[in-house]
């Protein structure tokens, strides 16, 4: 993973305008939030394998980034994004992460499944 | 003397590192028992992907996987068996599956001790899951052929629910296993809570991984 080129992420955006896609969409504080601090909410969501398809879609943002994918009748949002995975050039995976190094958020977007 | 088999039951790759891995190699050395490590998912979903990351959401379950190979080797086990399931789902697992998976170890290996997570006090819900899919199954075995289940356990409240341990090992002249094992898991041991990237002395060694701590679990 390497930090976001925002150029790189959006030409991928554009790429995958109007196609079916497979979606991992995630967000996390981790399971041991509170074990390590009582006044940390756990909490955690993810969808993975969801098909979507967007119309518009852009990053924004000078770091961490945000994304947001105009769908038929709907929205993908996604806030905190840090890295991109810059060896895949036909999908998208995009994550966000604490300065710690943990995982926060997840946004990736692929024609196959994860 | 016939050997001792040891199953051991852990949702996630590095669960086995910190809190058995020196008790498994100290049995392994020893030649006292045959170890089996079921290890229920590859840890997918974790949130460690190394510092700086290496990994990401998709790349993460072949390099843990990678990761449990090379700790198990580390520990000199020689079975793992990787069962599958899917990282955090445990709990909404298929319990006829997932009881059905651990069933079918216990016939196949018939072992004398099965080592996992404390049903209700191991933090993640993965850990807890892992521990109550365990000792429901080995529950509905008739009771003078259950093995022998110990079970780890450190949420913040466990010895106010538990006591004391009643099985504590010193495991001190086998923590260069142990922290091979640890260190096995590239993407994971760097995390703070974890393992960190401070070095540290012999003696912090000793003293935060020589001793290995099980609770004896009692069916009613």
């Amino acid at each position: 993973m390497q930090l976001i080129d925002k150029t790189k992420v959006q030409q991928l955006l554009d790429i995958l305008i109007d196609c079916d896609l497979y979606i991992h969409l995630e967000m996390t504080t981790g399971a041991y939030a509170a074990h390590l601090d009582l006044t940390k909410h756990p909490a955690a969501t993810f969808i993975t394998n969801a098909v979507i398809r967007y119309s518009h879609g852009s990053i924004s943002g000078d770091g961490p980034y945000r994304v947001g994918l105009k769908t038929g009748i709907g929205w993908v949002y996604s806030e905190g994004l840090t890295h991109y995975e810059e060896t895949d050039s036909d999908r998208l995976i995009l994550a966000g992460h604490d300065p710690a190094g943990k995982l926060v958020v997840a946004l990736q977007l692929s024609r196959e499944p994860f | 003397m016939m050997k001792r088999h040891i199953l051991v039951v852990l949702p996630h790759p590095d669960d086995e590192a910190f809190g058995v891995s020196g008790t498994l190699a100290m049995h392994l050395d020893q030649g006292s028992a045959e170890v089996t490590y079921a290890c229920l998912t590859l840890g997918e979903m974790g949130r460690n992907m190394g510092i700086p990351p290496f990994a990401n959401r998709v790349t993460l379950p072949s390099i843990r996987k990678q990761e449990l190979e090379a700790s198990c080797h580390a520990i000199g086990i020689r079975d793992l068996r990787m069962l599958g399931f899917h990282d955090k789902m445990i709990e909404f697992e298929d319990k006829a599956k997932l009881d059905g998976s651990i069933e079918a170890l216990m016939k196949e290996l018939n072992p004398s001790l099965v080592i996992t997570f404390h049903p209700t006090l191991s933090v993640h819900p993965d850990h807890n899951a892992c521990g109550a899919a365990v000792i429901r199954t080995i529950g509905r075995m008739p009771a003078d052929r259950r093995p022998t289940v110990h079970c780890m356990a450190f949420a913040n409240n466990h010895e106010h629910e538990i006591g004391k341990p009643d099985i504590i090992n010193n495991v001190r002249g086998y923590l260069k296993q142990k922290m091979a094992s640890i260190q096995a898991h590239k993407s994971q041991f760097q995390a703070a809570e974890l393992l960190g990237n401070k070095k540290l002395s012999d003696a912090e060694i000793q003293a935060r991984f020589g001793t290995e701590r099980f609770w004896t679990y009692r069916f009613s």
